[in-house]
């Protein structure tokens, strides 16, 4: 069977681009260090040698839209197109072409439908900046194939917080069930407090740092009785009006398992929104 | 009143540079012709088998034709879709970074939680 040998969880932040590749004036003050971090952050997946990539995240109206709106959605096609023509005019991200494993996307449509989850899938996505951020900052060689997963956290009504977390328990069970020798990383990204298109946007931090320091203490220890006491659709409108894709950094913490600790943890204070990057090994630390 | 009205409209028009390029010249305008030519278009459907039904109110037309995103935000339009589309009108227009983005959000102050409801 497959192995899973990293479950990565990680925000998305569409400026790492940019900022990372700007030199001179246009370099911002903070690249230097969000780059080592990125590079850091990199090395634990790098180390894990993944064969295949399960990307989590979520199309922020570009492909989905509210007349046909998916709550949980597999892409299984052979190639994905990436980033949008709104997503270069505002963050300059370039065009990308993924490969895609159909076998695994198969696998998980069938098993996840099997167990209770009613998937919709895709057979031409196009994918948006929440799986090519994590693909530009851990991967940049875009060479492994993947099979990205949508969750709709932005389109209400939403799925509840607890329905993402079973999603992650079962993403864990279906992979580890593939038949298959391939090496498997599942990659997810969301966000802690964020704020968008509203008052508390853009400010010189999150706009609530003590949540963004308590969710990285959930998500470091694995912590999901109390995330899942604390959290629900109308607490996280609170932190600010985007916090719903924190409920990605929760499908993630059902992947790598209730109670067991991150390997690795790092954030990274920035305006807006704050950097988190976690990292876990089912199967113990990889050996150099 | 129709959020998916106003969501509609600030999703095509912003992945569309022809159409953000007249709203930010001639919004009114623009608001007019796509509400005559493109309210009703099923997406991905052929116009033969456009809805029949979709149409703004007088409040939801002016806050478009004004480029008013406060009101926007008010109607419950999605933030997100009206903060990506009115960054790619206004952001050239900065002289420093983040400008647009700030006064954007400090434009929306007077708003406490809970924010208007965005369900459509």
């Amino acid at each position: 069977m497959a192995s899973i040998v990293a479950v990565i969880a990680s925000t998305h932040h569409p400026f790492y681009y940019r900022a990372s590749t700007a030199t001179g004036e246009d370099r911002p003050p903070f690249a230097d260090e969000w780059t080592r971090k990125i590079l850091a952050f990199r090395e634990t997946l790098t180390r894990a040698r993944p064969d295949v990539l399960v990307m989590v995240g979520s199309d922020h109206f570009h492909q989905l839209w509210l007349d046909n709106m998916p709550q949980f959605l597999v892409g299984k096609a052979p190639r994905y197109d990436a980033n949008w023509y709104n997503e270069e005019r505002e963050f300059g991200l370039p065009r990308m072409l993924l490969t895609g494993q159909e076998d695994l996307s198969a696998h998980i449509l069938r098993a996840g439908l099997d167990a209770g989850f009613d998937l919709a899938f895709s057979n031409e996505l196009r994918i948006d900046h929440s799986i090519t951020c994590p693909i530009i900052t851990l991967r940049p060689e875009a060479d492994l194939p993947i099979v990205p997963i949508y969750t709709n956290i932005f389109a209400p009504p939403l799925p509840q917080p607890k329905r993402f977390v079973q999603l992650g328990q079962s993403i864990r069970d279906i992979v580890e069930s593939w038949p298959s020798h391939l090496r498997v990383a599942v990659i997810g990204t969301g966000h802690l407090s964020l704020e968008l298109g509203g008052p508390r946007q853009f400010g010189p931090h999150g706009p609530d740092p003590e949540f963004d320091q308590r969710a990285v203490e959930w998500i470091a220890n694995g912590d999901l009785d109390e995330c899942l006491r604390e959290v629900t659709l109308d607490s996280l409108h609170s932190p600010g009006n985007a916090t719903h894709g924190f409920m990605d950094f929760m499908l993630m913490m059902g992947v790598a398992g209730a109670g067991v600790k991150a390997d690795y943890v790092d954030t990274l204070d920035l305006f807006h929104t704050m950097e988190a990057y976690f990292t876990w090994y089912p199967n113990g630390a990889p050996t150099a | 009143m129709s959020r998916y009205l106003l969501n509609k409209f600030l999703f095509t028009v912003d992945r569309d540079p022809e159409l953000v390029e007249r709203y930010r010249s001639e919004p009114r305008e623009l608001v007019a012709w796509w509400e005559a030519e493109c309210a009703n278009t099923v997406l991905n459907c052929h116009t033969g088998e456009a809805s029949t039904w979709l149409r703004f109110d007088d409040v939801e037309r002016e806050a478009l034709a004004t480029h008013d995103h406060v009101k926007l935000f008010e109607l419950g339009a999605h933030p997100f879709l009206t903060l990506t589309l009115f960054i790619a009108l206004f952001e050239r227009d900065n002289t420093e970074p983040l400008e647009y983005q700030k006064s954007y959000g400090a434009r929306l102050a007077h708003f406490s939680m809970p924010y208007p409801d965005i369900a459509t």
